[in-house]
Parts: C-alpha cells; structure tokens; sequence
C-alpha cells in the first residue's frame, strides 16, 4: 500500500478540513473556556459530527457506522487537532470502538449508540501521573455473578460526562505484571462510581474517578478474565495513533501560523522571515513534522493491516510526532515573540493543547523506551 | 494498471522463493563498509565468487534496476512490484547485487532526457554492472554554488574540446567514464552549462585522489587538458545541462539521505545490548535514535511513493538530503560512543582496521557533500515554506 492518502481519503480529509474548520474553529474552544463549560465540549457539535459519519467511522457498517480504519479517524483528528476543537472523539470514537469490538455483546448494545452520538465513553486506565498501563493495582474481586471494583483512577477524560466508562482493573498478579488485569465496561450510573472533573491547561476536563465497591456482573467484561493486556493494548495502540494525528494538526498549524507571521512581521526595517537563521529553523521545523507526518499515516496503515508488529510503529509514531508537535509550538512560541505570549494570540492555545497530547497514553520517553525494548535492549 | 491485491501476493510469494533459490549466503549479510560493496567496472576485482554470481543473475534477471523498461536492462516492474522486492531482499537481508552512480544518478537522468541511442546504449551497460561512473561536478572555488563552474568546452564543430579542473569526484580513480558539468557558453552563468559523458581514459583526463581525516581517498581532483568529446555524447540540449543536473541532483540527495540507513541497518542499541544496559544516559540517547532513524525510515518510503505517483514537491529532496544526512552522523556519534576505546582503535586486526573510526569520520561529509545542510534549508525556506527574500 503507497505511503499516501487515497483519492477518498482526500476527499474525507476536504470535507472534514471545511467542516470542523467551520464549525469548531479555535475560538468554539474560547467560548466553552470563557463561559466556564463543564462539559468539556459541545454537545450538539457532536451530535453535527454523527450526522457527518465521523462518530461511527471505525464502527462496522453492520452497527451502523462507516466501516473505516484508523487512516481515515486520523485525517479527522487532525482537522480537531488544527482548530484545537473540544471533542471526546479521540476517546469514544477511536479507542472505546477498539475496546468494544472484543466483545459481541456489548459491541451489539454501545456501537450503535456511539455511531448515532448518543453516547459517550472515557477510559478509565491511569492510576499514576506519568503512563504506566502495567501499574493497575484497582481491584475487581468475584462477587455473586460479576465482580466488585474498588480503587481510583485520574486523567480520565469525559470522565464525568461518560455514558459509560471502561475501568482496567487487576483481577489476578501484582501491580506491574501485564496479566491479571481485566477490562471492564461500568455504566456511568453504577452504584458507588463517581468522577470529579477537574480542569487542565489546556481547558479539557479530566475527572478524579473513585470506585467503592462497584457491582458489576460478569457480561461486563471486555475480553477475557485475567487476559485484558492484549485488548488493552489495542485500545492504547488505537489511541496512540489518534493523539499523534490530533497532534499533527495542533503542530501542523503551530507551523503555520509561525511561517504566516515570519512572512509578515517587520523588525529593523526587514521581513523577519529574511533572516536566515529564523529561515533555517522554520525549514528544519518544517522537515521535522513532515516526518512525523509518515510516521503517523505508517502507523495506522499497519494497525489497518492488522500487521503483527504495528506496535513498534505505533510507538516511533506516538514518540517521534511528541517531539516534533513541541518543537512546532515551542519555536511558535519563540517566534511569535512578545505577542506568542499573549491570551489573545491562538499560539499559546496549542502549546496548552500539545501538552496535554503528549501525556495521552505515554509520551515521547515512554514510547522511545518502548522501541528500545522491542529492539530488543 | 494497478494489479489486484491477488496478484501482488503472487508476485511476493514468487519473489521470496526466487530470492531464497537464488541469493547466495555470502550476500544475506549486512556489508560492512562501501569497499565490501559491488561496484561493477572495467577494473572492479570481486571479493568473491558469490558476489559475482550475485550480480550476474540479478542483472540477468533485470534486478539490478528492477522498475527500468526491459529494453533498457531493467526488470520492467511497476512500482508496487518493486517495494514488493525490495521488501523481500529486506527481509531475507539481501544484499543489493550493485551499488553503481550509474544506477542512482547518472540512470534517472538518461532515462528523462537521453536519446533513444544514449538510453539502449549506456543504460543496459549501467545495469548489467559494466561501466563504473564518476560524477564531476564540483570545481575548486564553486562547491554547493555550481552555476560558478568553470571547466570549459570549446565547440570544434562535430566534438568538444574540453579544459578545466574538477574536484571531490567520488572514485574518479576507479571509475571507467564520467558524468561531467562543463560550460559550453560564457556569456550565461546558467544557460551556459551542458552535460557531457566521456571515457576516463580519453586522453587528456587524468586524477590524483585526495587524502581526507578517515584516513582514505574515496575523492579525487580530476584535471581535464585538452580532452575531445564528440557531440553524441552531449545529454539533454546544449547549455541546458542545469536541467539535467538539477534532475540528477534530486536523485543524488535522495541517495545520500539514505546513506547509512538501509534497511539492513542494526539498531545501535541491539548491536551493544551490553553497554545500553549499563549506561542509562546513552541506552535513552539510542532510543530516541532508534525513533529517529524508523520514523526516517516512514519517511522515505512516503516519499519514494509520492515521487512515483508524482506527488512530491521539487525541492523536497533537499529537505530528505538535510534530515538524512544529519541523522547518519548522529549514528556514527552513537556507534563511536558505544564503542568506546575500542571504536578508536585505527590500524588494529580487532577494529577492521579502524572501520568504526573511519566511518565516523567518513560522515562528517555526508552534510557538505551534494550541497550542504545550510544549502538545503534555505531551499527548503525559500522555495517549500516561500520564506522572503531569496
């Protein structure tokens, strides 16, 4: 398969580059900051992005979405990434999908939902600060038909708006053994759940998630018992991909802006943009995300081929578009000079967002470790 | 026509059982450095057997230049056909049978502008591995600003008579004929320069290698007193040879930026398990490397398939150029890092005779060589990111 979008991936990326631009663009994100939203997004915006398809773009045509893959959810995240839009796509759209096609029943009952846009799902993964998907010590002790999870959870985002949340939790081994840990999907209004948003840097809502004693019953399960590391992986690997593309579109428009301004900001009586040390930057900058450019579209073509080994691409993906998106807003930044530090001025708006991205489901160390390791030191 | 999915993997399956069949042992490991590689050439002594069986049924076959036309030598496959094997020879560690100029730059060029008699004559001979090239382009005083070139040819009527000075030719002292810059008109600094092939051993042309910091020669300064060139021998039209050479320059950074970095390639981390386990700081700096050097990897494959799709920007070889060659020095950073006292040893049986060292010192040509880093970024800014002031 040629290293390039085909005509109707083209053609996918035109419709959603006019329509998120249109619909969503950077100062949508202002306005839900500025009037203090706590939804973390619109809701009608995504009930907009249903009827345009893109909620179920990697949900089968069975279950009423498009049947697509994950090169076609990455052009559409990087529009969102572009306009810096507020959207739990990257959560419910890519990653829930993911963890929902293991399992035919629950498949059956939250794929149309979420093709339709009426439902929203977080992943509830994270215990620590800092990624570590193998650390999960939440509990899921056999109780009656089902399971009882009890522990916490952070950085889950859409956490408290969620239909449903799916929870990794231990059921067997120690904390930083892959096996043992099992998936669950916990409706949101479960019983001893709660999720106490709280608002990031970059203006998204993370909620604090507490399970007391959630009941749940054994059609809970996504995968297997004991056997949640492979599905979980995926889903992560899915998520991956997606904040890189998310990325590309804040780092691909930081770059933008960066090359608009130098074009037109005057200082000594010159065009900055003539000086050749900002010309030598910008070009490297520029060589930098057309790298991670490849990187990302490689990734998802591998993960679309159910390649055996896309998760080292994956990894370069997620590790190599990190650095290059924060070198993209940091020389933004810089260049802009006095004014890039400025609230009214979007530059600052991505360097938040990158920054956020980058935590999503490790960050460039993280995954650059990885490589290592699948390179076997 | 595309072929189907089906047909691919036919091909994939054959190739690979072809390719098992045929490729001799001795080829399926990684060469060591550019004097382990194939040259071809009047003069080339293979350094064994195998590496001879290997290019004659490769060339036998058209694989030597697998997507050239058949009539050329080539092997006549589409692009698709040719990733396909070119994967597999990745994947079974395949040596490439030739590594040739003939194949890299000079080929590209005849293909778009040479005649019918140039490309049936000099490309079956640049595929079957028997004609070794030597590129002249650069000139004392007139590196990465070529259009300052000053070797000239005077018009005789039916040939050239050529004068001048040429330098940094890459194995001028092994290759059979030349590839060469030489102005035909002085009144046009950029319409004054034609682009002539001619025999090394046409009287008159003579070479002297120059020494660098490895230790080695690969460069030569080539003098040209009096040479005839008959007019046949001209590619593309009089005193347009920049188009040809800007064309064949593309081709050259492309080949350049890869330098080093096929697939082939161990990471440097696997290659010295021991020291990354031991050393924390340099065990992350090969991680990032390792990042750096697959996500290259991603991107030219891209690019090779926007360049046969037609999809490129012109300039953005230059940027491949920059961010290859670079990286390639940061490797040979790495493996002289990892490698510690033993990586400096120069002249000791252990050390290959200072392979490591050499190498290292090799690369720090990579970024001058067919223009310099500088040299791309600014035509990256200027003409990909349309920065001011040009």
């Amino acid at each position: 398969m040629p290293l390039y979008h085909t005509d109707d991936q083209t053609m996918l990326r035109d419709t959603a580059r006019s329509f998120i631009a249109d619909a969503a663009p950077v100062k949508h994100l202002r306005q839900l900051r500025d009037t203090h939203d706590r939804t973390g997004f619109s809701r009608d915006l995504w009930k907009q992005f249903a009827e345009m398809g893109f909620t179920g773009i990697l949900v089968p045509e069975t279950q009423g979405g498009l049947g697509l893959g994950h090169v076609e959810a990455s052009i559409v995240l990087e529009e969102i990434g572009r306009n810096l839009t507020p959207s739990p796509f990257l959560t419910t759209a890519v990653t829930a999908v993911e963890a929902l096609k293991t399992s035919a029943t629950l498949g059956a009952e939250w794929l149309p939902k979420i093709a339709s846009g009426n439902a929203i799902v977080a992943l509830a993964i994270e215990e620590s600060a800092k990624h570590r998907p193998d650390r999960i010590a939440l509990t899921a002790e056999r109780s009656g038909n089902g399971f009882k999870l009890t522990g916490t959870k952070n950085f889950v985002i859409n956490g408290h708006v969620a239909d449903m949340l799916i929870v990794a939790a231990r059921t067997a081994g120690a904390v930083g053994e892959p096996d043992g840990i099992t998936l669950f999907a916990v409706p949101k209004d479960a019983a001893g759940l709660s999720a106490n948003p709280v608002l990031l840097a970059d203006s998204s809502l993370a909620s604090h998630v507490r399970l007391d004693g959630v009941q749940v019953d054994a059609d809970a399960v996504l995968g297997d018992v004991d056997g949640g590391w492979g599905p979980l992986t995926k889903l992560l690997d899915a998520g991956r991909v997606g904040a890189a593309a998310e990325m590309l579109g804040v780092g691909g428009a930081a770059l933008d802006a960066t090359v608009d301004y130098l074009k037109t900001r005057k200082q000594f009586g010159r065009l900055i943009g003539e000086f050749q040390a900002l010309q030598h930057r910008a070009a490297h900058l520029y060589g930098e995300m057309q790298v991670a450019r490849a990187t990302v579209l490689k990734a998802a073509q591998l993960l679309d081929a159910e390649y055996p080994r896309a998760e080292i691409a994956v990894a370069v993906a997620k590790a190599k578009t990190g650095r290059a998106c924060a070198l993209a807003v940091q020389e933004g930044v810089q260049m802009h000079g006095g004014i890039g530090m400025t609230d009214e001025y979007d530059i600052g708006l991505y360097m938040k967002r990158d920054r956020a991205l980058e935590e999503f489901f490790g960050d460039a160390r993280f995954h650059a470790d990885r490589v290592a390791r699948l390179n076997g030191y | 026509m595309p072929e189907t999915q089906e047909a691919l993997e036919t091909f994939r399956i054959e190739t690979r059982a072809w390719l098992e069949a045929n490729c001799p042992a001795e080829m399926r490991e990684p060469v060591r450095d550019e004097t382990d590689a194939c040259w071809g050439g009047r003069n080339f002594v293979f350094k064994s057997p195998a590496q001879k069986q290997w290019l004659d049924i490769m060339a036998g076959r058209g694989w030597t230049v697998p997507d050239w036309p058949k009539q050329y030598g080539g092997g006549g496959l589409t692009p698709e056909q040719t990733k396909i094997l070119r994967q597999e020879m990745a994947t079974l560690h395949c040596r490439a049978p030739l590594s040739s100029f003939g194949i890299w730059m000079l080929g590209p060029a005849l293909l778009k502008f040479g005649t019918e008699e140039q490309k049936v004559h000099y490309l079956n001979q640049i595929a079957r591995g028997e004609i070794r090239w030597c590129q002249g382009y650069s000139e004392p005083g007139s590196g990465s600003d070529l259009v300052s070139l000053a070797t000239f040819g005077e018009d005789k009527g039916d040939h050239w008579v050529v004068n001048g000075q040429k330098i940094w030719t890459s194995y001028a002292d092994k290759a059979d004929w030349i590839f060469c810059l030489v102005r035909t008109d002085k009144t046009d600094k950029y319409r004054g320069i034609s682009f002539l092939l001619f025999d090394m051993t046409t009287p008159g042309v003579s070479t002297k290698p120059i020494l660098l910091i490895s230790g080695s020669s690969p460069f030569c300064e080539t003098f040209f007193d009096n040479v005839v060139v008959p007019k046949d021998q001209i590619v593309g039209e009089l005193n347009r040879g920049w188009d040809v050479a800007k064309y064949l320059l593309g081709h050259e950074r492309e080949m350049i930026s890869g330098g080093g970095l096929g697939t082939d390639m161990m990471s440097i981390g696997a290659q010295f398990k021991d020291v990354a386990a031991d050393e924390p700081v340099l065990r992350a700096e090969m991680a990032n490397f390792d990042v750096e050097v697959m996500a290259f990897r991603a991107m030219s494959e891209k690019f090779v398939d926007e360049m046969k799709a037609g999809k490129n920007h012109p300039a953005e070889p230059n940027m491949m150029k920059y961010i290859g060659t670079e990286l390639n020095k940061k490797r040979f950073e790495l493996i002289m890092a990892a490698g510690g006292s033993d990586a400096l040893e120069w002249d000791s049986e252990a050390s290959g005779g200072g392979v490591k060292a050499r190498s290292w010192l090799r690369t720090k040509g990579n970024s001058i060589e067919g223009g310099t880093s500088e040299i791309m970024l600014g035509v990256v800014a200027k003409r990909i990111l349309e920065l001011p002031g040009a």
